[in-house]
């Protein structure tokens, strides 16, 4: 019997799980996945429940509901990767050996990289929304809060789902102003990068959505430290931006499991090839989503589109072929921009997000980086396409590969 | 694509003013350079550009966080050396492109 392992029961895991079992036959292929969790979290879903959009039980099902039969279904926590071996050890002292790896451990937020982060105001006035436990405590303090300084910061790039700092302001500018106490409430939006988004184009026409809604854009901010007795944030060029509540987007890294295995880079993400998604290092380990250093976006999207190409280039190297499925970095995210409306911008390695329509050219029903109602009802629809079709693997009307048709190139 | 003249040589760059070959560049031109941003270059300078230049050429991701665990030199450090927006103007002057790290 071969066996394939994979590492991480989450979108990128599961949908593995899902397209592996389907096309290899079970007497010669035994698959097994771990995790050490048995929730699995919605995490698009996060950003709505610190504004009261959503509760706990609108982003949890438990994964079992989403691993296949025919797969093994580990719960338990992994010590390391030892891939000269080809196994996985665990902390019980269990071993796992592998034919091929797929790591799909994901990223965490790491709050303790900045000092003064994790200080006496953490969960006091300092919050993070990228955690379940984070954005119900947001929820519960932005219940009584009577307006300020609301400054949010990214601490330093990559992070999960670029989009989501963006769109937290835009629905904090909504939520205060349904609530009559917007002119009570200052939002700054304070980035490392030097301006709202990563790519040019996106960039002007989100940070004038920002100007608009009076949200006061503070560029080129490289977190040091937070200043709990003084209220503010410190950059290491010394700037300094004062809160009343600060909600912070952490330092990201990959797992611990990672780094214990001495298989990541600085940030322990796996050094992966963008195109193939396979190891740098090692022939049979492949790398899928958040868990990898390839240059997309850490979204769910990215993980839905390659999980195409890992699945493909899986096939080749277990019947010995060439590679036959590259990765163009095809990213898609919804925006919300509050008030009911929202945006979307679909790109990939080489093309930055343009406007036009999608999925189909010329008709939509989406339209990019415009805001739109029908923006909005995609991205709530999508967390049912999220459980009940993406995780199992199945298709959808869209192309793994970014498509030119429908964008306005000039 | 644009062309730049450092040190007699005419070298092209990207319209944000960023080497197309990394390969053409010498210490000589990185002087020019810098120049342009109003930098004076030290020893400490060029340390930290061969280590961008080393990494870079290696294929590696370039992050001032990065650049902080070197060894080379910490982040407080590399916003002294390249005031503003180190990682930018190092790679500018290291003549290899605007890091990627921003997604």
């Amino acid at each position: 019997m071969k066996k394939i392992l994979i590492l991480g029961a989450g979108t990128g895991g599961t949908i593995m799980a899902n397209k592996l079992r389907k096309s290899l036959e079970r007497t010669e292929w035994e698959i097994t996945i771990i995790d050490f969790e048995k929730t699995h979290y919605y995490q698009p879903g996060f950003l709505f429940i610190p504004f009261g959009m959503y509760t706990k039980k609108d982003v949890i099902k438990p994964k079992m509901d989403f691993i296949p039969v025919g797969v093994n279904t580990v719960f338990a926590e992994i010590d390391s990767i030892a891939a000269e071996e080809n196994s996985v050890k665990m902390k019980n002292g269990d071993i796992y050996k592998y034919d091929y790896l797929i790591i799909a451990t994901g990223t965490r937020i790491v709050p303790e990289e900045t000092p003064g982060m994790l200080g006496e105001l953490w969960q006091k006035k300092i919050f993070d929304f990228y955690t379940i436990d984070g954005a119900i405590a947001l929820a519960d303090f932005f219940k009584t809060w009577k307006g300020g300084d609301l400054v949010l910061n990214i601490a330093d790039m990559p992070i999960k789902c670029p989009v989501a700092p963006l769109e937290f302001v835009m629905f904090a500018d909504a939520f205060f102003s349904e609530r009559g106490m917007r002119d009570k409430v200052n939002i700054h939006y304070v980035t490392p990068m030097s301006g709202a988004f990563t790519k040019p184009r996106a960039s002007k026409i989100l940070g004038n959505l920002l100007e608009e809604k009076n949200i006061n854009i503070i560029p080129d901010f490289y977190l040091e430290r937070v200043d709990n007795e003084n209220q503010k944030i410190v950059s290491y060029d010394e700037r300094e931006v004062p809160f009343d509540c600060l909600i912070t987007i952490p330092v990201h890294k990959g797992s611990e499991v990672i780094s214990r295995s001495g298989l990541g880079d600085d940030m322990d993400f796996v050094p992966t090839d963008k195109f193939s998604l396979r190891s740098h290092k090692h022939e049979n380990i492949f790398v899928i989503g958040d868990a990898s250093n390839i240059p997309t976006s850490k979204a769910g999207s990215v993980v839905h589109f390659s999980a195409d190409v890992l699945f493909e280039n899986i096939h080749c190297a277990i019947e010995n072929r060439p590679f036959t499925a590259s990765f163009d970095g095809h990213s898609n995210c919804y925006i919300e921009t509050g008030h009911g409306k929202g945006a979307l911008i679909d790109f990939n390695y080489d093309t930055e997000p343009l406007p036009g329509h999608f999925p189909f050219p010329g008709i939509g029903p989406f339209g990019l980086l415009k805001e739109t109602r029908m923006n909005h009802y995609g991205k709530l629809i999508f967390r049912w396409i999220y459980w009940h079709i993406l995780l199992k693997g199945k298709e959808m009307p869209i192309n793994s590969k970014m498509d030119l048709a429908g964008k306005k190139l000039a | 694509m644009a062309q730049k003249n450092y040190t007699g040589i005419s070298v092209e760059v990207n319209e944000e003013g960023y080497f197309l070959d990394s390969t053409v560049w010498t210490k000589e031109m990185a002087v020019e350079i810098a120049k342009e941003l109003e930098l004076e270059l030290t020893d400490l300078h060029f340390e930290v550009l061969n280590y961008l230049r080393t990494r870079f050429n290696a294929g590696e991701a370039l992050t001032i966080r990065g650049v902080g665990k070197s060894g080379v030199i910490d982040i407080k450090g590399f916003y002294g050396l390249f005031p503003g927006a180190p990682m930018k103007k190092a790679a500018k002057i290291a003549g290899i492109p605007k890091p990627a790290s921003c997604i």
